[in-house]
């Protein structure tokens, strides 16, 4: 403790005078706290090992997150009881016509799929998983420029978990990838990190489809100049990942340039973030592979809750 | 007119309207802002923020920085850590210059805010591309300008609780002999 008696320096402007207790001086905190920061980056960035204090964190952030929703909620709502009768009719008619069609097409699907699974247990194979959805809203898209995430408001109070695959009413739209009790994180299929194990329609060739980033669009890499692919293909998951169950509509081929040794395909996403504000989320259980050993060439997109995303990283 | 850069006397900013502004600062950053309005969106903490850095430069701590930014972590979804630093950054260089800059007029403020919320940005670009991601555009530099502009008001707005009440006492004559 400084203990010096006031003298004349107590008139200096502003500032304290030099034997009032200061603490560290700026730049000594401004090094601290930028250091702290280095090393949480770090630690989250290349380790993923602050979940835990993400977790914490959010309990302080989700109460001012909801509180920052309630007017766009507020407006929406007003909005949607102002609605015409005119409107609402039509749109009434509309869903119960697909409804109908929708109902047929159940009552096949039911059909195959009891034929299926009794064939799969003639034949042995593993069953498939049964699937249960939940529908989410979406709270916010696009916050960070750099990557392809949305937050959507179901989490883990809601069975969401880490890796659970994301789809709207035409296709898969991502995964999920970071889960609060009361929302989650939704990684985009266009994230530059993101890749889908992928099979065509038409002939039934797998490929792994990877996130382009900012542009809105798919690639698939690693496939030979002569592969049998063309404009307009419809991309399919192949479900060998074991994270996205087989037969999901991905993408449709736009663009195939065949210059190099290994052609240079360009695909748009069937389903897309822009048009709904509804997503589903499969809620089966994530089914959990070992990593492949190091040696070995990468497997096709295999891998635990985050691994497409992590496997990318790690090339 | 007063402006903050004329030897007008003011009451010391109190430590719960401190508080207050940083949490409206969160509230704004929160809102579900999508699409053309995001990229226009400047960074309300960040102002908030360089104001008191600049203003009080003595009240505001590293520490409350330091957790205004972490929570603008995990709210945008972004690496642990890349608010934070963006914002310890800043408001380091703002409380070396708070002299300097409280000479200015409104308008000459802004433009100091202007690069150093350039400054901000530059540095969570930077984080960004050591991380592998891809560089955005400069659409990504946007809220910057929209920040600097929102500058003269949100001094004005932040400094009235702190003006006294007109005609009670003598600070406010003290304020206008200045000009």
């Amino acid at each position: 403790m400084h203990k010096s008696a006031p003298t004349l320096r107590t008139k200096m402007d502003h500032q304290a005078p030099p034997f009032f207790k200061h603490g560290p001086s700026p730049l000594a905190r401004f090094v601290f706290f930028a250091l702290i920061s280095l090393v949480l980056m770090v630690l989250d960035a290349r380790l993923n090992a602050l979940d835990s204090l993400r977790q914490i964190i959010s309990v302080a952030v989700a109460p001012l997150q909801r509180l920052a929703m309630t007017p766009a909620e507020l407006l929406d709502r007003t909005g949607s009881f102002f609605v015409t009768q005119a409107r609402l009719q039509n749109e009434n008619a509309l869903l119960g016509q697909r409804q109908l069609v929708q109902a047929a097409q159940l009552q096949r699907m039911q059909a195959m799929q009891a034929e299926n699974a009794h064939l799969r247990n003639i034949l042995g194979v593993q069953q498939q998983r049964g699937e249960s959805v939940v529908a989410a809203e979406i709270v916010y898209a696009g916050r960070d420029p750099f990557s392809q995430k949305i937050t959507v408001n179901k989490g883990s109070n809601h069975k969401v978990l880490a890796g659970q695959p994301a789809l709207d009413d035409v296709g898969v739209i991502g995964q999920v990838t970071q889960v609060y009790p009361f929302s989650s994180e939704v990684t985009l299929l266009t994230d530059k990190d993101q890749a889908i194990p992928v099979q065509i329609v038409r002939n039934g060739a797998r490929a792994i489809a990877f996130g382009h980033g900012q542009d809105g669009a798919l690639e698939l890499p690693f496939m030979a100049a002569n592969a049998d692919i063309q404009n307009g293909d419809t991309l399919v998951t192949s479900g060998i990942d074991g994270v996205y169950p087989a037969g999901l509509p991905v993408a449709v081929v736009t663009k195939i340039e065949r210059n190099a040794s290994f052609a240079k395909i360009t695909c748009m996403p069937s389903a897309g973030v822009n048009r709904h504000k509804q997503i589903l989320i499969l809620i089966g259980e994530v089914r959990r592979f070992q990593k492949p050993e190091p040696s070995e060439p990468a497997a096709a997109g295999a891998g635990d809750g985050k691994g497409s995303i992590l496997k990318k990283k790690r090339d | 007119m007063h402006y903050p850069g004329s030897p007008e006397l003011l009451k010391p900013a109190s430590r719960k309207f401190i508080l207050l502004t940083l949490v409206s600062g969160l509230l704004l950053n929160l809102l579900p802002w999508h699409g053309l309005a995001l990229s226009f969106r400047p960074d309300f903490v960040a102002l908030v923020l360089l104001f008191w850095a600049i203003r009080e430069p003595r009240k505001l701590g590293f520490v409350a920085t330091w957790i205004a930014g972490l929570l603008m972590d995990v709210g945008d979804g972004v690496i642990l850590g890349q608010h934070a630093f963006a914002y310890i950054l800043g408001v380091y260089v703002a409380i070396v210059l708070h002299r300097r800059i409280q000479r200015f007029t409104l308008w000459q403020q802004a433009l100091h805010v202007l690069l150093l919320l350039l400054l901000l940005q530059a540095a969570m670009l930077i984080i960004r591309l050591f991380g592998g991601a891809a560089f955005p555009g400069m659409g990504y530099f946007l809220s910057c300008l929209t920040g600097a502009m929102l500058w003269p008001a949100l001094s004005l707005l932040f400094l009235l609780p702190q003006r006294g009440r007109p005609g009670s006492d003598s600070v406010y004559s003290a304020g206008s002999k200045g000009l």
